[in-house]
């Protein structure tokens, strides 16, 4: 016997009928409303979300030409090319430091962490993924912007970026490691493996998708970020010279931001193409990442 | 001592990165800020006063500290707006996040629920900005067009429900009281739908066996059991709330030295502030003022510290690391 939600049959049980009491029809009633006010509830969240799509789609796409992409913003207006080149180098260069620390991290977590520093990490890693990016953004001015004398730099935004996405990286490495079966970490020991081969060539081998997911999903962070890398990469309408720092650098969060709140419709149509450009990366790799981990299960 | 081998112990130290990130975070927050809790003692969080003082006079000494005439750093009025628009958030919120829950988990057809439930969770994913940039070209519009006359004719004898004692722009409280509830929603709403995916069958059925209907079941007995998870998942997303900056910063309008009188007035929360202000701060050549923002980012970096900690000890083990 199901009660399964799907079971038209279950409705009927509640259907009225003739000669019934006033509390049944009482609990008819608020079975009926109940259940409305959830989709209710659900449309809520549902056409917020629609309409943001469809507003960001629309007025992005009738915003894109060919000029975007090839030429760079010449104060309010021009193209975007130094803020996709900008966002792509801030976002890659995050990965190049969170990647390491935090897989290695959650490889620790895994495969070594069932103690009480485990325990401790897990919790400060989840603490820190609730800290608020403009904190970390002032963390990082004071210590890389005027501390270190770097000023608005592509290093002191990457790096910001990285302590931003690494308790990321490392919680979801370890919950892929974890999934990796107990005897296959038993059959390499007994084929005479040492921790280093049984930890990054057979487990750590065996979850790469997970790995690779949560890399993906910190791209997808750092290219969606603004606040922690106002004062940390500061603005440039400038293609990316390759100086590491002392060299600020645009990217296309601070065109929504700041284009936005100029009168020109022109530059209002770049905050826009910015938006979809960032949303199309965004909701890509989230998307697919969400399919490839529902057919693996 | 077999443990201590030098690859367990270079793991172990890329692992405590995390927790070293945190306290270096304190550490140099506290440091920055020292001569500013200093000079601004506890009525920092007690006046609402913010003023940088006349920069262009020479800096005067003021209880031993080299500060421009005339500076005060009081910061009430962004803590009040920081919590205000936080619990309107969570007003709007949690119902939406539990009908949703039980939308998704109880009532969803099943072969639409995946995609449907997909829907919810990218609410997550969209980046604050791109969410601050809906909130200007459709939520504030519609505020000032729609939903505050709506307000202010049913509720506008109230005072602080009245559209016309404020501005009216539609910047203000309510604007980013409903973009807050807007993304804080997946994170009770998909950990409640995880909580009751896990509710186990027996007790459904011998809800149903009882006679109750569908709505009772769910109400009656299963949200009962996940009650706790429920409320860390409601802790976890206030804490987001309190430190959301961008999407805040953009539809709250900007209020500078006063208290939000209705629903509709210009407000600055604290994460809003910090981001806003820190170009102007850097125009005092004693630094009091930069030092005093450092000072705003450590209450708040504790308050959310605090906040998630609560949530995580709360519902531990039952939130997703992250929305997936």
């Amino acid at each position: 016997m199901s009660f399964s939600s799907d079971s038209p049959d279950l409705e009927l049980v509640h259907r009225p009928r003739s000669g019934q009491t006033s509390l049944e029809t009482r609990r008819y009633l608020i079975n009926i409303i109940g259940w409305s006010l959830c989709t209710i509830a659900f449309l809520l969240v549902a056409i917020p979300m629609g309409d943001l799509i469809l507003t960001i789609a629309v007025k992005g796409a009738s915003a894109m030409s060919l000029k975007i992409f090839t030429t760079s913003s010449n104060g309010m207006t021009g193209g975007l090319l130094n803020a996709i080149v900008g966002t792509l180098v801030l976002s890659l260069g995050s990965l190049v430091f969170a990647v390491p620390i935090g897989v290695g991290g959650g490889v620790y977590l895994s495969e070594y962490g069932q103690n009480h520093l485990g325990a401790a990490i897990r919790f400060l890693a989840d603490t820190l993924t609730g800290t608020p990016s403009i904190v970390l953004g002032y963390f990082a001015y004071i210590t890389m912007v005027i501390g270190l004398g770097w000023k608005f730099s592509v290093l002191a935004g990457s790096i910001t970026l990285a302590i931003m996405v690494v308790p990321y990286l490392a919680r979801i490495t370890e919950l892929s490691l974890r999934r990796v079966p107990t005897t296959m970490r038993e059959a390499a020991y007994a084929l005479g493996a040492k921790d280093r081969t049984v930890a990054l060539r057979v487990v750590l081998a065996a979850a790469l998708p997970g790995v690779m997911t949560s890399v993906l999903l910190s791209l997808a962070i750092s290219v969606g970020e603004t606040a922690p890398l106002i004062y940390t990469a500061g603005w440039s309408n400038y293609l990316w010279t390759g100086r590491l720092t002392h060299a600020p650098v645009g990217y296309l969060t601070y065109v929504i931001w700041t284009f936005i709140n100029e009168p020109s419709e022109k530059s209002h149509a770049l905050a826009f193409a910015a938006a979809l450009l960032v949303m199309l990366v965004v909701l890509t790799i989230n998307v697919s990442v969400r399919f490839i981990l529902r057919k693996r299960t | 001592m077999k443990n201590l081998t030098p690859f367990r112990l270079s793991l172990a130290g890329l692992a405590l990165v995390i927790p070293c990130a945190l306290i270096s975070i304190v550490f140099f927050l506290t440091t920055y800020s020292w001569k500013a809790i200093g000079f601004n003692g506890f009525g920092f969080l007690g006046t609402i006063n913010w003023s940088l003082g006349n920069l262009y006079a020479n800096p005067v000494h003021q209880h031993g500290y080299l500060v421009p005439p005339g500076a005060k750093y009081g910061i009430l009025a962004f803590i009040v707006g920081t919590l205000l628009s936080s619990f309107l958030a969570i007003l709007f919120a949690v119902p939406i996040s539990i009908g949703t829950a039980m939308f998704l988990a109880e009532k969803a057809p099943a072969n639409l629920r995946t995609a449907l439930t997909m829907i919810v969770e990218l609410v997550a994913v969209v980046p604050s900005v791109v969410f601050g940039l809906w909130g200007i070209f459709v939520l504030v519009p519609l505020i000032a067009h729609v939903i505050g006359p709506a307000i202010t004719a049913t509720l506008g004898f109230i005072p602080f429900f009245n559209m016309n004692n404020s501005t009216g722009s539609g910047y203000g409280l309510l604007a980013a009281s409903i973009v807050l509830a807007l993304m804080i929603t997946p994170i009770i709403a998909t950990t409640l739908y995880d909580a009751l995916d896990q509710v186990p069958r027996e007790l459904r059925e011998s809800a149903y066996a009882l006679g109750a209907t569908h709505f009772e079941v769910v109400t009656g007995t299963m949200l009962p059991t996940v009650r706790v998870t429920l409320i860390g998942a409601i802790v976890l997303a206030l804490g987001r709330a309190l430190g959301e900056t961008m999407a805040v910063l953009m539809v709250s309008g900007g209020a500078l030295n006063y208290l939000p009188g209705t629903l509709f007035t210009p407000i600055s929360t604290m994460a809003a502030f910090i981001l806003s202000q820190l170009d102007s701060a850097l125009q005092d050549p004693s630094e009091m003022a930069v030092k005093s923002l450092a000072e705003i980012a450590l209450v708040l970096f504790v308050i959310t510290v605090i906040v998630n900690a609560a949530a995580r000890l709360l519902a531990r083990g039952t939130i997703r690391v992250i929305q997936l």
